[in-house]
């Protein structure tokens, strides 16, 4: 054993990447301690531990009369509330994000700026708050179940258009030619090639938006635009924590389900 | 045209008829009826009421831009509760993950049942945890945080634990077999695998909470929602209108930086 | 009919430049005769399947003039031009067919240029029509296959299914990019029949791309040899020697061809 060992030499040392990790660790500390400072933390409730307590009794010793009684004001007629306008809200943006989708994709034949355009219009409904939507329409139609569908039709345009349209720039370009090869028009080629491919895609976006959407529907109530989140806030407001646990339980069983029903639709499509 | 060989050529046989497609359609059909009913919802209603709403929206149009330094201060409050619910949240969501990553804890009944509370966290929707939040702690900021801090937990834990069961199992037989304990494990050949991931969820978790902490204030929660709700009661839709501007530019600005950090992450 | 002696496809002075500068075809000039069987050969990237796509303008060309049966195709506008392209199928490497719809949709497809677009839209396809692509199905042994998905079939089979989209098109030109690039040798000499089959017994004008020499001279009558983007040899398949081949593959490094168009 003659062979004499080399020695360690020094870690390489780049420069620039240390200064650029250094800079983004600091950045992120200074903007975490810039947002603890400054916060009001005050005011908050003496009574806080007691009232959270009161809740999760509430979810334990829930308050049965309230579950069905036949009145229509009762857990379980405003689920289904619920679950109406997160269906029928769901349906009619399926519709308008079909062709928002197809202006919004970016496929070869385009001028660049068609397709960005199109994003951009998506962004901004996508960034427009769900609940002012709920509060214009409700100005417009009134109160009620209806401003909710409206206000989650068009606000939910923003999102499932941009993924029918990232599905739309996934596609297969193949029989889209051969469409065109046979003399197809652009029509042709949307119907014969571009939809039977898509469709497995939009189904399975619309399923998955619907389970957003049951999310929506349960606080678009919180303005008074139907559904279960108006009798929440009411119960919040008159203290009836036993309701508040039991409004709660219902909105949890609902969304699992639905997650599981449409996770289950969705596993029998692929 | 073709003159075709004598090959005998049969007549098209018939389609056969899928029940399951019609059910379906019958089901979409009846849904949409049935939901028609519920909700009370006749396009007939908006088309009639079309003008209130367009007229809504044009005064919206014409924002008031005077108010846009009054709407700053709650701007940078609402900003900075959504960066507290993120890491928060974040930091509670890295510590579970690893807990009911089944490659990490081995034990099934731990992380059965802190799955089933992680599912039961994921499905309240972000306002309704402010709603609540507001109802324990009072109006504030705080209820804000704190409605993002479970939020933001939901969000990043399913991501996370999901991409902690994804890695590469050698590096822990290997460490395994040097005869590390649990921690060792864990630094040496978990972190550095899914590090990126943590960060890139954490990102996108808070493009979410900007989006969420800006509607928060209308329920009392914080920030500058608490201008929507006031503009709002008093019909000022000049004003109502700046703030949605100034929404929608903030949310457009971070979801682009927060994009583009990811992007550069994962490459 | 045209006139008997214009050529079914014709090539002038034809140039292809990509967006990035990259010449893709240069200086072809070609004439195609009705019910000719046309083999193009050459390596891959010379440019055979840019002069196919030209033909039915599924690439624009940046010079020269295309004229399919009388009609330019180069500058031929929406309906004109999907009438023109209504005249031209087409079998690619990839098959290309929308893998999702039963067969009995993907050889409909082969209609569409002859239909008003709302009624296929609504699939109002005439009932001779649909009989018409059962017997095209038929014509290449999958009639069992009519409502089956396409994506269920084998390779073999989708590009027979194809041939059966083309054969109900009823064009006078077929183009066929690589129509065996992507299946075993023993289904390629089975396509190859097909098509052989459209040449011969319906009067199709077949152009072949084709990767294998062997191929190519068992099914084709004529050889077009393409190397760089240009034509470097054009002649009878019954006239062409071993050596030819060796040149046009051996990207001339050998002796040049006999014959420039």
């Amino acid at each position: 054993m003659d062979t004499t060992m080399k020695k360690l030499p020094p870690k390489p040392v780049d420069t620039k990447k240390k200064i650029q990790h250094w800079t983004i660790a600091i950045v992120t500390v200074v903007l975490i301690i810039w947002s603890f400072v400054g916060m009001d933390f005050g005011g908050i409730k003496a009574s806080a531990g007691q009232i959270a307590g009161a809740i999760v009794a509430g979810i334990f010793h829930p308050d049965w009369s309230y579950v069905y009684n036949g009145s229509g004001e009762d857990l379980i007629s405003q689920l289904w509330e619920t679950i109406c306008i997160a269906f029928l809200g769901t349906f009619i943006s399926a519709i308008i994000s079909l062709p928002f989708a197809f202006w919004a994709a970016n496929t070869r034949h385009k001028k660049w700026y068609t397709s960005r355009s199109g994003k951009v219009v998506l962004a901004v409904i996508r960034s427009f708050p769900e609940i002012v939507l709920a509060l214009m329409f409700i100005k417009a139609v009134g109160p009620g179940s209806a401003a909710g569908v409206l206000a989650l039709g068009f606000h939910s345009v923003g999102m499932l258009a941009k993924l029918f349209s990232e599905a739309i720039e996934n596609l297969e370009e193949g029989a889209n030619e051969a469409v065109t090869a046979a003399g197809g028009s652009k029509f042709n080629i949307i119907m014969f090639a571009t939809m039977p491919n898509l469709m497995p895609a939009l189904i399975s976006n619309t399923l998955y938006r619907f389970d957003v959407s049951i999310r929506s529907a349960s606080i678009l109530g919180l303005v008074g635009a139907g559904g279960i989140g108006y009798p929440l806030i009411i119960a919040l407001q008159y203290r009836q924590w036993n309701r508040v646990g039991v409004i709660l339980v219902g909105i949890i069983v609902m969304v699992v389900v639905i997650d599981w029903i449409s996770g289950w639709i969705r596993k029998k499509l692929v | 045209m073709p003159k075709s060989k004598e090959q005998h050529l049969a007549e098209l046989p018939k389609k056969k008829f899928k029940i399951m497609n019609l059910v379906w359609v019958v089901i979409m059909v009846l849904g949409l009826f049935l939901s028609v009913d519920v909700t009370n919802t006749h396009i007939s209603v908006l088309f009639n009421n079309f003008s209130q709403f367009t007229d809504i929206f044009v005064q919206m149009c014409h924002p008031d831009w005077g108010y846009a330094a009054t709407a700053v201060p709650l701007l940078i409050e609402t900003i900075k509760m959504a960066i507290l619910g993120t890491v928060m949240g974040s930091a509670i969501a890295f510590v579970y993950s690893l807990l009911i990553a089944r490659n990490i804890v081995k034990n099934k009944a731990v992380t059965g049942i802190l799955r089933i509370i992680m599912n039961i966290v994921r499905t309240i929707p972000d306002l309704l945890l402010g709603a609540i939040f507001v109802a324990v702690v009072g109006i504030g900021p705080v209820a804000g945080v704190l409605a993002l801090t479970v939020f933001t937990f939901g969000v990043v834990v399913k991501l996370f634990y999901e991409a902690i069961e994804t890695i590469d199992p050698g590096p822990i037989e290997a460490l395994t077999a040097v005869g590390a304990n649990k921690l060792q494990i864990i630094h040496f050949a978990v972190m550095p695998q899914i590090l990126t991931y943590f960060i890139s969820y954490v990102l996108y978790a808070f493009e979410i909470n900007v989006r969420a902490s800006t509607v928060l204030g209308y329920i009392g929660a914080g920030g500058i929602g608490l201008y929507l709700q006031q503009t709002l009661q008093v019909f000022d839709y000049a004003k109502t209108g700046m703030i949605i501007l100034v929404i929608i530019v903030v949310v457009v600005i971070i979801d682009y930086i927060s994009t583009k950090s990811r992007e550069a992450l994962m490459k | 009919m045209a006139a008997t002696n214009q050529p079914m496809i014709q090539l002038k002075n034809v140039g292809k430049i990509y967006d990035n500068g990259t010449v893709g075809l240069k200086d072809i000039n070609l004439n195609i005769d009705k019910g000719e069987f046309v083999v193009v050969v050459g390596l891959s990237g010379a440019g055979k399947s840019t002069l196919l796509r030209s033909i039915n303008r599924l690439q624009d060309v940046s010079e020269g003039d295309i004229i399919i049966d009388g009609k330019s195709i180069t500058s031929a506008k929406g309906k004109d031009l999907r009438e023109i392209r209504r005249d031209i199928g087409m079998i690619f490497q990839s098959f290309n067919l929308v893998k999702r719809s039963s067969v009995l949709r993907n050889v409909l497809t082969g209609r569409v240029g002859y239909y008003p677009t709302w009624k296929t839209t609504f699939n109002l396809f005439a009932k001779e029509d649909k009989q018409k692509a059962y017997e095209a199905l038929q014509r290449v042994d999958l009639a069992d296959k009519v409502y089956t998905r396409a994506d269920q079939l084998s390779g073999g089979q989708q590009q027979r299914v194809a041939i059966a989209r083309v054969l109900t098109q009823n064009p006078k030109i077929i183009l066929a990019d690589e129509p065996t690039a992507s299946l075993d040798p023993q289904t390629s000499r089975r396509v190859m029949h097909d098509l052989k089959m459209l040449n011969e017994e319906y009067g199709m004008t077949v152009v072949a791309n084709l990767h294998s020499v062997e191929l190519a001279k068992e099914f084709g009558d004529r050889v077009i040899g393409v190397r760089a983007g240009q034509i470097v040899y054009d002649g009878k398949m019954s006239e062409t020697s071993q050596a030819v081949f060796d040149d046009i593959y051996n990207g001339g490094n050998g002796k040049k061809g006999e014959e420039d168009a």
